[in-house]
């Protein structure tokens, strides 16, 4: 028999509109803290102050004290309730530093934000307010903010292990010993680059919230919580709490907003469920913004070093680079993994030989954990390499986009097997930047750049490239297990064909504003040949979709939504088993098509869909053998990542009596192969791009020198508005992969990944007949004013100085325009 | 205190404590939970609603300065089961996402095109710069307020 894979497509590729929306916008949809729970408890923190200080003592009598307050905790009250420190799933080398982390800080605090004591009370106010009243005594020490500084080990922050350094991984490929050295020594030009990836905060303009609900009779205990893992932090409480699996019920309602930062399991949600299950009543936490950009992951926050051999027509012969990775106080989730996640993609979409040196060191500071950011270690590699080639174009005095052309891998070696193994699936670079360079009118800007960019002009066109690779679709579990990762990749899903015909789908991704209700019914409707509106998606609870690895890393559809592809596949088998029965006939002479079966050559021998489904249900004359119902479980382990590649390119206009960039046009040609839903992908390179946009221009958290964060609030923090960046012109080529059969690839990362380095190479693209070689990131108008009237560049930026931070002051410059008001 | 306020037809009158913030009681003693909080510095205007006609940050009033106001939330936006144009738009032109902004954004938007029925790209980027949006990068919510002006 066939399936519908040989039928043209039907669903696939249209532009419907997501069935998510109408709760959406009207306001029915419930987020988190929109869960009304009688009798539920509310819990506040008391937060640290100081980036780094031992605690003296904790009185909470006034607290405890106070109108409405059930109960205080301090880290010593709770210490008991931890069957395990708090989790790290990466344990990127055997001997890795990871300090043991608790919900509350016990002996010391180690950066700001820092619970120390948890209160519980009736109402919010009354917990917080009763909050303000416990009397913490701290003995400040000196705060570690400066990557070098702590790599000294001037002051060692966690002094149990006796280092701020927490691990150094290594990855070198070479034909034989030495082979690297001598490709740099007989280069025709070489580059060595220093770039800065400034801390990130991610944002998601829900902040985090908690519910927890137990059944004190019963020991099961159900977590609501605004998160994008409910699967892992179901497996994650019952480490951490020791509480049987089976009891843990995680629910995650709608969530306003990830980009990693939900990909973490948190004090918080452990905090909540403990207090709940010792009270025996449910327990809420709400997170401020003020507290969110603290106690919630940040993103980004490494030094690179990136070295370049290339041969006299510019073409790469090797790579080293040097990462020197802010860990923060402590490691998260995934925090020491998310370097690695770039170690694969600083060769770019180049053909490198077997010639690439990287190392990377991670260091612990006394500043908010760092982890995944959209993008996620990959966004950095690409910038680096991407900042790199036009500095390399520079040196042998050619275009940059010519420079990577002579670079690209070439389309006829795909599958190309890289430098470093791994086989990348498809591609076309070539026609990703020919099609980027058409829309922006390449050739043009640079005609243009001839007659405005002349000696003393102050209004400079500048227009930069950017071309990438997104490793995606995490991820294929053996080699996640090479990585040392603690878990696997896989994904699971159930299609159910219930007796009406109306179709069930359970899938273990856990959305937050990618529309996988909208997509997965469109994947259904096309391989069972009915219409989406008859499917139903099923997810985020693990008790109705018990199974699952939640939403992250592109990875939904090329792991997911394949997933329930081959569901269906699974379910079209039996129910042509169920067909043939009928039309006694052989199934290997069915045909299906339109949701029917039909005998081959004979189209009045047919049988719907929607027959059998009840004819399953009834099992009153179902095959000898054949069990009753019609639904078909899968797990998926994907063979390879999916590799999504593009070009962006954006034009800019630099003011440099100002330092004022003018994004004035952006184009992103992204390549995810097929697309399910052109409108969702659409959706999902905008965003991202204007997050790649927003890293480049606007956002940085700051800290001073004691540790402190300066861009706590959204009226500090730059995410830019409306008005700040432009419409983005998108175009669109499909490379099919051809490692799954929807042909798919990820795509909700990719606009990040490409942004940031197509907008610091237009800006030094403007700034080069000036003699400007770099600008940091962000590069506000004082960053940018700096590079042009420096001596010889930029001053440095985050992680160099030991002080207040240059964007400091340009945070205070731009914010007062009111650029994020 | 004792106020009475009228929230989408509705009047509704409750005791509230003097430093309730509208948006609290809104959420909290009138149950409707569509206005969403994303900050606590005014800045990111998922909490607009409008009072008396006019959008308002409603982080940024007391509950007891709305006594005797008109108030109406996205929850009454959309009548007799039919998506208001703007709410329709925004489905139609993929303006949201996650759509935890979208409420505010929504209600922002009603209002901008209140003061402003035939804007440009220009003028719904800089009427709408005081609600932020994470998902997005507000490409599909400029295109929705411009279609729901033309319709």
């Amino acid at each position: 028999m066939t399936t519908t894979e040989a039928a043209p497509t039907t669903v696939i590729g249209q532009r419907r509109l997501r069935r998510e929306d109408p709760a959406l916008l009207t306001g029915e949809a419930k987020f988190t803290n929109d869960l009304a729970v009688p009798g539920a408890l509310n819990l506040a923190l008391v937060r640290s102050p100081y980036a780094h200080a031992r605690i003296v003592g904790i009185d909470t009598s006034a607290a405890a004290d106070a109108p409405g307050v059930i109960a205080v905790y301090t880290g010593n009250d709770l210490a008991e309730h931890w069957a395990a420190p708090m989790p790290c799933a990466w344990p990127v080398t055997e001997d890795m530093k990871n300090p043991p982390h608790f919900p509350l800080a016990k002996e010391k605090v180690c950066y700001a934000g820092d619970a120390v004591a948890a209160v519980l009370a009736d109402t919010e106010g009354a917990a917080q307010d009763a909050a303000a009243l416990v009397n913490v005594e701290y003995e400040p020490l000196d705060a570690v903010i400066d990557l070098e500084d702590a790599l000294s080990d001037r002051v060692v922050i966690h002094e149990d292990i006796g280092t701020n350094k927490s691990y150094t991984w290594a990855l070198k490929v070479e034909p034989d010993d030495g082979a690297i050295d001598a490709a740099f020594e007989r280069a025709a030009f070489t580059v060595s680059e220093r770039y800065v990836q400034q801390r990130l905060i991610p944002m998601a303009i829900e902040t985090r919230a908690v519910v927890a609900v137990p059944q004190p009779f019963g020991g099961d205990i159900t977590i609501y919580s605004a998160t994008q893992i409910p699967h892992i932090l179901k497996l994650m409480m019952a480490v951490t709490l020791g509480i049987p699996e089976h009891q843990v019920r995680v629910i995650a309602p709608a969530v306003g907003g990830g980009f990693g930062s939900k990909l973490n399991v948190y004090a918080e949600e452990l905090l909540c469920v403990a207090l709940a299950r010792k009270h025996g009543v449910p327990v809420r936490w709400a997170e401020s913004r003020a507290e969110n950009t603290q106690a919630t992951i940040q993103g980004r926050g490494q030094i690179q070093h990136i070295d370049l051999a290339a041969d006299e027509n510019g073409k790469l012969t090797a790579l080293r680079v040097r990462l020197l990775c802010d860990m923060g106080a402590y490691l998260q989730l995934v925090t020491p993994g998310i370097p690695l996640l770039g170690a694969f993609l600083y060769a770019g979409v180049y053909d490198l030989p077997q010639a690439y040196d990287f190392e990377c060191t991670s260091v612990f500071t006394t500043m908010t954990p760092t982890d995944a950011y959209r993008g996620a270690g990959r966004p950095e590699a690409t910038y680096a390499i991407e900042r790199a080639m036009d500095a390399l174009a520079a040196k042998v005095a050619v275009d940059p986009l010519e420079l990577r052309r002579r670079n690209f891998i070439p389309t006829a070696s795909y599958p190309y097997t890289a430098w470093s193994g791994l086989v990348y699936d498809s591609g076309d670079h070539d026609a990703a930047a020919t099609e980027a360079a058409r829309l922006i009118g390449y050739d043009d800007v640079r005609a243009r750049q001839q007659t405005q960019n002349v000696e003393g002009a102050t209004k400079r066109l500048g227009i930069g490239v950017s071309t990438y690779f997104e490793m995606c679709g995490l991820a294929p579990s053996r080699v996640l297990a090479s990585l040392s990762y603690a878990a696997g990749g896989w994904e699971a899903a159930t299609v159910r064909v219930l007796p009406t015909a109306r179709v069930q789908v359970v899938t273990g991704t856990a959305p937050h504003g990618q529309g996988h209700e909208t997509a997965w019914s469109m994947i259904v409707g096309e391989k069972l040949g009915i219409s989406p509106d008859d499917v139903d998606v099923l997810h985020s609870d693990t008790a109705i979709a018990p199974l699952g690895m939640d939403t992250y890393g592109s990875r939904s559809l090329p792991v997911g939504g394949v997933a329930i592809a081959m569901a269906c596949d699974k379910v079209i088998d039996k129910a042509a088993l169920i067909a043939a029965h009928r039309l006694e006939a052989s199934a290997d002479d069915l045909e299906y098509a339109g949701g029917a079966f039909t005998v081959k050559g004979s189209p009045d021998k047919t049988i719907p869909l929607a027959a059998i489904a009840w004819e399953a249900f009834s099992a009153h004359d179902l095959p000898d053998g054949l069990e009753p119902n019609l639904e078909a479980a899968v797990t998926y382990d994907p063979p390879n990542f999916s590799w999504p590649f593009g070009t962006h390119m954006c034009l800019v206009e630099v003011d440099t009596e100002t330092g004022g960039v003018d994004l004035q046009k952006y184009v992103a040609v992204d390549d995810c192969g097929v697309q399910i839903n052109p409108l969702i992908v659409d959706g999902q390179v905008h965003g991202g791009v204007v997050q790649g946009v927003a890293q480049a221009l606007y956002e940085e958290a700051v800290y001073d020198s004691h540790g402190n964060l300066k861009t706590s609030t959204l009226a500090e923090y730059l995410v830019p508005a409306a008005s700040d960046v432009p419409s983005i012109t998108l175009g669109h080529t499909v490379t099919p992969s051809p490692t799954n059969q929807l042909g798919v690839k990820g795509i909700g990362e990719a606009g990040t990944i490409g942004a940031a380095p197509a907008v610091i190479n237009a800006i030094v693209d403007a700034l080069s007949g000036l003699g400007v070689h770099d600008v940091p990131m962000p590069a506000s108008p004082l960053n940018v004013w700096n590079a042009i009237h420096g001596a010889d560049g930029p001053t440095d930026t985050a992680g160099t100085d030991v002080g207040d931070h240059p964007g400091a002051t340009a945070r205070t410059t731009t914010g007062g325009e009111g650029a994020a008001s | 205190m004792e106020i009475s306020v009228t929230v989408n037809g509705s009047v509704h009158s409750h005791d509230v404590e003097p430093r309730t913030l509208l948006v609290q009681y809104i959420r909290e003693q009138v149950g409707l939970t569509g206005t969403n909080i994303g900050c606590d510095t005014s800045s990111c205007g998922a909490c607009t609603i409008h009072i008396d006609g006019e959008s308002v940050k409603s982080c940024t009033v007391l509950a007891v300065q709305a006594d005797g106001a008109d108030i109406t939330t996205i929850e009454g936006l959309a009548t007799d089961g039919q998506l208001h144009p703007m709410q329709q738009a925004f489905m139609e032109n993929h303006g949201l996402q996650c759509g935890y902004c979208t409420p505010g954004m929504v209600m922002a938007a009603t209002s901008l095109l209140r003061e402003n029925p035939h804007p440009n790209e220009q003028d719904v980027r800089i009427g709408l710069e005081g609600n932020l949006c994470r998902c997005t990068g507000y490409h599909n919510i400029v295109k929705a307020v411009l279609a729901a002006a033309g319709s």
